[in-house]
């Protein structure tokens, strides 16, 4: 038999990150148009309720979170989508590496162009919503280890529903209602923060679902890909 | 039984698409030193046995063998002595024919700088750096292929590679695919065309268009 | 190990035996309910706080218990599908899911109609209808997943992975939801705790649960059977077996 010498899990999972994240930079509306979805999201409510502060800082988490899972999910899409349509994902399917290392470096990658910037707008939202302003830092806080765990769910919806041709409210019926504990806890550390309270155990419970999604999802969506793809 | 020098061998395949069987214990071997046609007209079910030969499918019934165990234990291993090219060319539009390439070859542990002068073997020197969204699908197809030249697996399955291929491009296909059998690998291939390779090197498998 | 399971792999054996197993659960249901809600609804004694709408008690928690043994029992079915390749048990989880939806709004709506005399409203965010809500949701993606599948076989193993996805979150959503209760909900006291059941009232119950439970054994079969006839659709044991029926 022919030597055959194959990048190690490492490399394989940089080279992916990097593929991934070159494709997005070139094509950038991936990264505005859920980030712009998220704005005009927010800037309904007080439309919608009225500009009264009080009223509107007693919802304000709500609103961002809730506007944070909606934007997270339109930018599932891209996650496999095009993947599955060019072939690329057919060919991902027969590297030599196992499938949850390929899987892991597109979900975090996903989650860096469509994430991260949610994270960055945020307090801007946060300011013309009143938020109190003790909550900021509890704000930030679940954006930050909350957002990955929405994107590592999100991933197994977008796994199963890749392969039909309408999945797009499909993918939300799946996908929304496993994130309501994010959305509770989420909420409720930041309602606490605005009371002045301890909000750490709120934040350990979103920890512990970030390290079960990272470590549970990528094996998921493996399978769930495998299934699509047949 | 087959015989030890099996590449691979399907053993009793069955595969069935929409209530329809396609094939029904098919059972066939592939060793070193061959290039095997899957013949048939549309419908046959030729597409299916790949992707399940290749394990992107699982048969309704049977199993694929590598070297002599199951493909389900042993993924891993298979997937390293295995280059697929399929209908769609997996090609990003979003990036250069030669990021492509480069991709592609990394994967299997090849230097990114190897993927130039690969490009040259499918006519597409002067093309490296334009983005493959601007670039026909017949030129897909020859980023895709283009790596079969810097490829060291023994098994091949390749789906309709001539597609969209011009003339010359397919005599040096198939070149390359004589060449590769004569170093020990194992070519499986569909085509539309008469392959105008010598009919001693290749064996045929024929698949009928079953009614129901 | 798994040797004596083997023959049940075999789609036409499953069939009959299944077949055989049918009657048996119907009659036991149809016997176990009529015993059970006759005692339950007419002779059982009327709570001394809630009065007769207590009887509600007797359908919603049967439901509300099974709507949940039944998410966790398809999620089993397809983990072992998924495990072993079974394809029986893709198919045994598919049965299950629309009987479990089923279960799932029973409970829902038992629960507002024992709301409404109770707080005078036919919702409150109640810590367990609220989980039994999103359970409802998850019972309907597995059901929507399953059904957007052409492929009979994809759509048992895609749903099955949905199914095993949404039963690890179910401890966890309802962890969440209870929590979240807790937080918002500051004079309204959730009545639906665990009254102490005397025997009375306890034998009834245990008719009426049972009663349902071979109802969804038996519903399942049925579902279960068509499962099976469907995947099989081109075998000659299923065309000799239409060709049996037409006669």
């Amino acid at each position: 038999m022919m030597s055959i010498n194959i990048p190690s899990y490492r490399q394989a999972f940089m080279l992916m990150l990097k593929r991934d994240l070159t494709i997005a930079l070139r094509h950038k509306d991936d990264i505005f148009n859920p980030l712009l979805f998220f704005i005009i999201v927010v800037t309904l409510f007080p439309l919608g309720i009225g500009p009264e502060a009080s009223t509107l800082s007693r919802i304000a988490p709500g609103i961002i979170w809730v506007a944070a899972l909606l934007a997270t999910l339109l930018s599932l899409d891209r996650l496999f989508k095009a993947d599955f349509a060019d072939g690329s994902l057919e060919q991902m399917m027969l590297i030599p590496q196992p499938l949850f290392i390929i899987v892991l470096a597109k979900i975090i990658a996903h989650w860096l162009i469509t994430g991260l910037p949610l994270i960055f707008i945020a307090p801007v939202l946060a300011v013309l919503l009143h938020l109190n302003e003790n909550s900021y830092g509890a704000l930030m806080i679940t954006l930050l280890i909350g957002t990955p765990v929405l994107s590592f769910i999100g991933a197994i919806g977008v796994a199963l529903t890749v392969g039909i041709k309408k999945g797009g409210v499909l993918l939300s019926l799946i996908v929304l209602p496993l994130y309501i504990p994010v959305l509770i806890f989420a909420t409720s550390a930041i309602d606490t923060a605005a009371m002045n309270l301890p909000y750490s155990g709120q934040v350990a419970i979103i920890g512990a679902l970030f390290f079960t999604s990272f470590t549970l999802a990528p094996f998921a969506v493996s399978a769930a890909l495998k299934v699509s793809t047949n | 039984m087959p015989s030890s020098n099996a590449l691979l061998h399907a053993d009793k395949l069955t595969c069935i698409r929409e209530d329809r069987i396609l094939f029904e214990a098919l059972s066939c071997q592939f060793n070193q030193g061959d290039i095997v046609q899957i013949a048939g007209p549309n419908g046959a079910g030729k597409t299916s046995l790949l992707r399940i030969l290749a394990g992107l499918s699982q048969p309704f019934e049977g199993e694929v063998h590598f070297q002599n165990q199951p493909l389900h234990k042993n993924v891993e291993l298979y997937n390293q002595n295995l280059t697929y090219i399929g209908h769609l060319a997996g090609i990003k539009g979003e990036m250069t024919a030669q990021e492509n390439l480069a991709f592609y070859l990394a994967m299997q542990g090849l230097p990114p700088h190897a993927a130039e002068q690969t490009l040259e073997n499918v006519n597409l020197l002067g093309f490296e750096d334009a983005l493959a969204s601007h670039l026909s699908a017949g030129q897909h197809r020859r980023i895709a292929l283009a790596r079969l030249w810097q490829c060291q697996k023994p098994i091949w399955i390749l789906d309709e590679p001539f597609t969209a291929i011009d003339k010359q491009g397919v005599k040096n296909l198939e070149n390359l695919f004589v060449e590769h059998a004569k170093q020990g690998g194992c070519v499986i291939l569909t085509t539309h065309q008469d392959l105008a390779i010598d009919a001693q090197l290749v064996k045929t498998i024929e698949l009928e268009y079953q009614l129901v | 190990m798994w040797k004596w399971l083997h023959p049940y792999a075999n789609p036409e054996i499953t069939y009959h035996f299944t077949g055989k197993l049918t009657p048996w659960f119907t009659w036991l249901s149809i016997i176990l309910l009529a015993i059970g809600l006759t005692w339950a609804l007419l002779f059982a004694p009327a709570d001394y706080q809630q009065g007769e709408s207590f009887r509600i008690f007797y359908i919603h928690v049967p439901a509300a218990i099974l709507s949940m043994s039944i998410y966790v029992g398809m999620a089993i079915a397809a983990f072992s599908g998924l495990v072993w390749q079974l394809k029986l048990a893709d198919a045994s989880a598919a049965a299950l899911a629309p009987v479990g939806a089923v279960f799932t709004a029973i409970a829902l709506i038992t629960g507002a109609a024992w709301g409404k005399p109770m707080w005078g409203t036919w919702w409150i965010w109640d810590a367990r209808l609220t989980s039994e809500l999103i359970l409802l949701f998850l019972y309907l993606g597995v059901i929507a997943l399953h059904n957007a599948f052409e492929d009979k076989a994809l759509a048992g193993k895609a749903a099955g992975i949905l199914a095993i996805v949404g039963v690890i979150n179910i401890p966890i959503i309802k962890y969440s939801v209870e929590w979240w209760n807790t937080l918002h909900q500051g004079a309204t006291v959730s009545k639906f705790g665990k009254p102490a059941m005397s025997a009375d009232m306890y034998w009834p119950f245990l008719f009426c649960f049972f009663g349902f439970a071979f109802f969804v054994a038996a519903v399942t079969c049925l579902r279960f059977k068509t499962e099976i006839l469907s995947r099989n659709s081109m075998r000659p044991w299923v065309k000799a077996l239409v060709k049996e029926e037409i006669k």
